[in-house]
């Protein structure tokens, strides 16, 4: 089993790896994307420079208060979900009565300061974020070897969106949440106080995409620019799964993830527009999405 | 659409006397453009309009659409920067005459916006504008890779020529006049667009879509149709511009670039006839004298937005025309 199609088989699953953590930062972004359309009908464009932020601030933690990896994972998604907390509340709530295009242009305007408020502080260049030593080495299984920290972002990012998935579709949290995204205005008239939900989903969706952001810290360098180019082929991850669906953009992720690390393999020169082109198939074939409903 | 459409004019609608299409006030406000036109290179550097006229001409050709069809395209660089890439590279390699050379990156940035309209289109709203963004990406990454590009580098040292084979546009001031002519061109017909029957359809897409279809307008094909001739113009811009400065690179095809026409538009004054062309000499003079500040730009940029957004979604020409009660 040394080749398979004609690849040596360590590079194969190499990339099919690298695939699939790529995969794992498309599904958790995409999954707050589509959590925040759902219930405010706003794009997040914000999404990416709150990834970024969160590696920052994971970064931030152990420069300036060695605060370290696990405790990280817990304080930049709340940090970075309150600044969300009160964007939600200061700015983006003034625009739900117009239409859903002004919210994409506040929320690009906010990623534009966030990025050239980091750029200017800490430069393009990016900044080395160490494995944790619980999670550094590599397994040996055998037909490659698989570094710990790889196989732990799959498996936490998996935890993470099926967590996220229960918590929408099995408890009574959720139940409101979904009642609201159908129809906001009767779940208010039945005692719940739906603004306050609306804030705590984005600061939710918000955390979601700061805690990948950690995740991605010790993989990526943490520079300013992290967050923009990822999150531009998570809209097309987006285009393609619908966002009707939680499980459905979950999916798309991982699935998306694992096809570009395959064209890494086979075809090098389309791993960048493979998504796209991707989308465009799905455009013709379906608009509405894989999981869309038309 | 739910919600408050793109653009609301307060201005009550009625007969009003026009010249041209344009009111007495547009007009008024025309005849300021071409006296400011003629004069202004005698007091600011030639380059610098003449960056502001490019930027001027592709604010106008994105406000066609999303000022007056209501289409938010988040990708409007693509037919910018394939426009700049193709020119750059028919005066360059083939040696073509400019005026060729902006029609064969125009022609080209048309059939690419033919292509990616076609696609977007079969969404709606924010789809669209994220449709339209991938695809976009998409072309960045192919300027990235093709070999005619350039990659990093982008195509430089690309020649003027000469204007109809023996005008020399080296000099600044021929080649502002020739940039100046572009633009008035590409100002008027696309005035003469939104003023045609056709536009009037435009119009009556972006108030109400499910209406005029019901009113028997394929209304797929006339957003097809606005995209495709702002796709071009942008491309008209785009080789106008790597003509001016000699070089086409990755800026022209970056993502940030279709932000940056979007706040143009946006800071102008969406759909109004003045408001790009104000919104990109806005813009482009902070760009110009802010730039030792770096990535504070950026930041500014965002600011401006921001305010946009939440306070002046007119735009400043949307707010003076509010303030006098007429529309510009």
């Amino acid at each position: 089993m040394d080749e398979i199609f004609g690849i040596p088989a360590p590079l194969l699953f190499g990339q099919l790896l690298l695939g699939l953590i790529n995969g794992a930062f498309y599904a958790m972004l995409s999954l707050g994307l589509a959590v925040i359309f759902g219930l405010l009908n706003i794009i997040n464009f914000s999404h990416g420079a709150q990834f970024m932020m969160g590696a920052f601030v994971a970064w931030m933690l152990l420069h300036y208060l060695g605060i370290g990896y696990w405790w990280a994972l817990i304080l930049s998604p709340l940090l970075v979900g309150l600044t969300g907390v009160i964007l939600e509340r200061t700015m983006i709530c003034r625009l739900y009565k117009l239409d859903h295009l002004y919210g994409l242009l506040l929320t690009f305007g906010i990623s534009l300061i966030i990025e050239g408020i980091f750029r200017n502080q800490y430069g393009s260049s990016g900044m080395p974020y160490r494995i944790p030593t619980q999670l550094s080495g590599a397994w040996d299984l055998g037909f490659m070897f698989m570094p710990v920290y790889r196989g732990w972002v799959v498996v936490f990012a998996l935890f993470t969106c099926i967590t996220t998935w229960l918590v929408i579709e099995k408890t009574r949290l959720g139940a409101y949440l979904r009642a609201a995204t159908e129809n906001a205005p009767l779940v208010q008239a039945f005692g719940v106080n739906v603004p306050r939900m609306i804030t705590l989903t984005y600061g939710a969706g918000v955390a979601l995409a700061a805690l990948a952001g950690v995740l991605a810290a010790p993989i990526y360098s943490v520079n300013p620019q992290m967050g923009t180019n990822l999150i531009i082929v998570v809209f097309a991850v987006v285009v393609i799964g619908g966002m009707g669906s939680i499980l459905g953009s979950v999916l798309t992720g991982f699935g998306l993830g694992i096809v570009e690390g395959l064209t890494k393999v086979f075809y090098p020169e389309a791993s960048a527009t493979v998504i796209f082109i991707i989308m465009v198939i799905v455009l013709l074939a379906r608009p509405a999405g894989l999981f869309g409903r038309a | 659409m739910a919600g408050q459409s793109m653009t609301s004019s307060a201005v009550p609608a009625g007969p009003q006397e026009e010249i041209f299409g344009f009111t007495k006030a547009q007009f008024v406000a025309l005849l300021v453009m071409f006296a400011a036109l003629v004069v202004a290179p005698f007091f600011l550097y030639p380059v610098f309009l003449m960056k502001l006229l490019c930027f001027a001409i592709f604010a106008c050709a994105f406000n066609l659409l999303i000022g007056y069809v209501g289409l938010t395209s988040f990708g409007h660089a693509a037919y910018f920067g394939i426009g700049g890439y193709i020119a750059a590279h028919s005066a360059k390699v083939w040696g073509l005459t400019p005026e060729l050379s902006i029609i064969i990156g125009a022609l080209l940035a048309g059939v690419q916006g033919a292509i990616f309209g076609w696609l977007a289109i079969r969404r709606q709203g924010i789809y669209f504008a994220m449709i339209t963004l991938a695809l976009a990406q998409m072309i960045y990454f192919f300027c990235l890779q093709a070999p005619f590009t350039g990659g990093e580098d982008g195509i430089q040292a690309v020649p003027r020529g000469h204007l109809f084979g023996f005008i020399s546009l080296a000099p600044d001031m021929t080649m502002y006049w020739f940039v100046a002519a572009v633009f008035v061109a590409c100002f008027l017909l696309i005035h003469r667009i939104v003023h045609s029957p056709f536009g009037q359809v435009l119009k009556a897409i972006r108030e109400n879509e499910p209406r005029t279809t019901s009113l028997g307008y394929r209304t797929d094909d006339y957003k097809l149709v606005a995209f495709i001739l702002s796709a071009t113009l942008a491309g008209v811009a785009g080789g106008t511009k790597s003509l001016v400065f000699g070089i086409a690179t990755l800026t022209d095809v970056h993502w940030s670039m279709s932000g940056e026409v979007l706040l143009m538009t946006l800071v102008g004054g969406l759909g109004t006839v003045f408001g790009p062309m104000i919104g990109a000499a806005v813009i482009v003079a902070m760009q110009n004298y802010l730039a030792e500040m770096g990535a504070w730009v950026t930041v500014i940029q965002g600011v401006i937005f921001i305010a946009c957004v939440l306070a002046f979604r007119r735009g400043i020409v949307g707010e003076i025309g509010n303030l006098l009660r007429v529309r510009l």
